[in-house]
């Protein structure tokens, strides 16, 4: 844009001077960054590009997604694109959304001090310890809606001063309260009976000997429900 | 970035008619005027966009120059660099690529009790997949049943699709939708469970279900944790550079190349699925794009020197709802779900030019027209043509609160840069999105090379000449669980190659020589470069 004005930014602490329209991401590409880690869909969905920077004079660390937060000036960076935490494994069929199963694979969870710094560090705006707390009560259903923006990106994590892997728990959370206290869908359910039981596949087999103007009739002549 | 003045005016033309809009959608158009205005407007009708491929199995078939460019590139493995008499990894399946496709077909392959290995270009999970925001689809409601999806389906295709394809798909999308409910997936239900579902463009039923609009995020979690839970070996940043084959030309394997320490590693494989994913990161005719980082083509050039035959490669979907602006969004998508849930295409008088939901290649030919022939199109800051997408007719529509409901990482992504869609219109124009076409399959993913599976966008000849929303997440996971299936099978029944080869390689170098073909660029290309652009 031709109102662009250049700007320093530190890059792991070496001096670039980029345009202030850039985002962190595009910033680290016009700096000369050809990027491996770091960066993913580039549109804020995948949890790659997790960054933390501070502002020059000021002391908080905030945190972002590259793609998705613009440059300032003076803004010190670095990004996180791996964080060790750990993930339980377990067989879906074999357990159940109760405090039991969920103390027996992220024990951590019950260790929350209550400081709230994943909740200020995550990119999403997510209440995160909110959603710990709900965990902890064995109130699946709110920790599952709570927790549902998550990108995983780890940056929660790598605050936490008892190690908890929220996000890793928080999908633990989400699968158990959608397979087991959700219905499952009764239509959905029939339909899958229908297909085994073939019931379809005639229609569908004189549907694919057809000639195409019979298809293109079929197609505009179609009732839209 | 918030509008400009200049566009807070234009975006009043849009409140002035929004009220009177509200049951008086545009006409859909009639099958002339459809193929009217493709054959005037769509990218894919470019003839100088296009080129013939001059070797390999596709020899004087059309591709986009760029892909035709890498397509008809040096390798850029020197395979007799490559002691393919040690191997570092010896399994029974191979899938390359960690999205939805290879998750999916990792599983089923677990399943059926062949040793998997998946080995993937970034991190597992960072594909296209993961950023599909609207849905997906399937026939599963009382008023609706394969074969109305079936013909939806053709109908959007252009009627080009393989009919066997296409059958699978749509009786298979019941059954898909039911696995991932199992596997805990957190679908949009209503309180007795029915799922909620809503149109999409070119859908004759309301099928499309969906996770807020998280779905593709949501579904690519739920497998990447369960194939973590299966103890499945995951290699990432060891994107497959070439594939193996043994003396038959056979699929056995691949090398991959580890991206931080820059070593080749030599997998042996009894099947090889290819799920390495799309291509809009070549940028076709100079597209901004809503594709992943890593959506390079890799698959299609690694398979196409193997020797597999390519489907519907001349055929491009340009998303017609890109970001036009902020200038820092470009290209991502606005979900097709906006237009789902009823905003409609509006110019710069505040008019309606084309129905809301036209097919993704019908919208995007009129939104070019509208902008580029009738010139009623608006200005961005940054001197790009754009529409409105009247997003805020949504609440309008079916109440307030809505949007933050059903749309809420638009809402965000939106809001980081100043933007209310709530309030505010979004200014959109095409994307390039999707390839339509790919490495041709059958209706088990079996690719035209023997032992060489393929699944996820790198497959083609499922949709045709264009793709419906929401047929996308199915057909990867669809065809996916498929090749999963028959591969493990398949590895059953064959015992390993001892003699494992790149001879492929250099035939396809000789072939090049031959037909005169001197390019600097290798590939695959593996990852884009933006590097010192000037934004």
């Amino acid at each position: 844009m031709s109102t662009d004005s250049a700007i320093n930014i530190y890059i792991m602490g070496k001096k670039y001077e980029v345009p202030d329209s850039l985002t962190i991401m595009e910033a680290m590409e016009y700096a000369g960054y050809q990027l491996k880690r770091g960066c993913g869909c580039r549109a804020g969905f995948c949890g790659a590009c997790s960054t933390v920077y501070r502002i020059g004079g000021e002391f908080d660390l905030k945190v972002g997604l590259a793609c998705q937060t613009k440059v300032q000036p003076e803004m010190y960076l670095a990004q996180i694109p791996f964080f060790p935490g750990r993930k339980a494994t377990y067989n879906m069929e074999e357990i159940t959304p109760s405090v039991t199963h969920l103390m027996a694979l992220y024990p951590e969870v019950f260790r929350c001090l209550g400081c709230n710094s994943c909740t200020k560090a995550c990119p999403q705006d997510l209440n995160v310890m909110q959603y710990i707390a709900y965990l902890q009560r064995g109130d699946f259903a709110a920790a599952a809606d709570e927790s549902f923006d998550c990108l995983m990106c780890g940056l929660c994590v790598s605050r936490c001063p008892v190690n908890i892997v929220h996000y890793n728990a928080a999908i633990l959370a989400r699968r158990l309260y959608a397979k087991y206290m959700v219905p499952q869908a009764g239509h959905l359910q029939q339909r899958v009976e229908e297909i085994e039981n073939k019931q379809f596949d005639e229609e569908l087999s004189t549907l694919m000997s057809e000639e195409t103007e019979k298809l293109k009739e079929r197609y505009n002549q179609r009732d839209i429900e | 970035m918030a509008y400009t003045q200049e566009l807070k005016e234009l975006m009043r033309k849009v409140e002035e008619t929004r009220t009177s809009r509200v049951n008086n959608p545009h006409p859909r158009m009639t099958p002339d005027e459809r193929t009217e205005v493709l054959n005037n407007f769509h990218p894919d009708y470019i003839e100088e966009a296009f080129q013939p491929l001059q070797v390999g199995p596709n020899k004087g078939d059309r591709v986009p120059l760029e892909l035709a460019g890498l397509l008809e590139a040096q390798s850029c493995l020197s395979p007799q660099k490559i002691d393919l008499t040690r191997y570092d990894y010896d399994v029974d399946v191979l899938v390359v690529g960690g999205g939805g496709g290879g998750a999916s077909a990792a599983l089923e392959a677990h399943e059926q009790g062949a040793r998997v290995l998946l080995a993937t270009k970034l991190r597992f999970g960072d594909a296209n997949t993961i950023m599909a925001q609207g849905g997906i689809q399937a026939a599963d409601k009382p008023n609706d049943s394969p074969a109305i999806h079936y013909i939806d389906v053709l109908g959007g295709g252009g009627f080009t699709n393989l009919p066997e394809l296409v059958k699978t798909l749509v009786n298979d999308a019941p059954l898909t939708i039911k696995w991932l409910e199992d596997l805990g997936t957190m679908f949009d239900k209503t309180e007795d469970g029915t799922m909620v579902t809503i149109h999409g463009g070119g859908t004759s039923r309301k099928r499309m279900h969906a996770a807020q609009d998280y779905t593709g995020a949501e579904i690519m979690r739920t497998l990447r944790d369960e194939v973590y839970n299966r103890h499945i070996e995951v290699l990432e940043f060891n994107p497959a550079v070439e594939l193996i084959l043994d003396e038959s030309g056979s699929a056995a394997g691949a090398v991959l190349y580890n991206l931080e320490t820059e070593d080749y590693i030599v997998v042996r494989a009894k099947t090889v699925i290819m799920a390495a994913g799309g291509s809009g990161r070549l940028h076709y005719q100079e597209f901004p794009t809503s594709n992943h980082y890593g959506a390079t083509g890799d698959g299609l050039v690694m398979g196409y020197r193997a020797g597999a035959q390519l489907a519907f490669m001349d055929t491009i979907q340009y998303h017609p709802t890109g970001a036009a602006y902020p200038p820092q969004l470009v290209g991502l998508l606005v979900t097709e779900k906006v237009r789902g849930l009823g905003a409609m295409f509006i110019n710069v008088h505040g008019e309606q030019f084309v129905y809301s939901l036209e097919t993704r290649d019908v919208a995007s030919s009129a939104i070019i027209k509208e902008c580029k022939e009738i010139k009623n199109g608006i200005k961005t800051p940054t001197g790009l043509d754009a529409v409105w997408l009247d997003s805020p007719l949504i609440e309008l529509l079916h109440g307030e609160g809505t949007i933050e409901k059903q749309l809420p990482a638009m809402l965000r992504q939106f809001k980081r840069f100043d933007l209310d869609i709530r309030k505010e219109p979004i200014l959109i124009y095409p994307t390039l999105h999707y390839q339509n076409g790919g490495i041709l399959i059958d209706e088990n993913g079996c690719s035209t090379v023997d032992n060489l599976y393929v699944a996820g966008e790198n497959a083609g000849g499922i949709h045709g000449r264009n793709r419906l929303m929401g047929n996308s997440l199915l057909d990867i996971l669809v065809f996916g669980r498929r090749a999963g299936r028959h591969a493990a099978k398949k590895s059953k029944e064959i015992s390993a190659s001892e003699k494992l080869s790149l001879e492929h390689v250099n035939s396809y170098h000789q072939e090049l020589q031959e037909a005169g073909i001197v390019k600097e660029i290798k590939s695959p290309q593996i990852l884009p470069s933006y590097s010192y652009e000037k934004i």
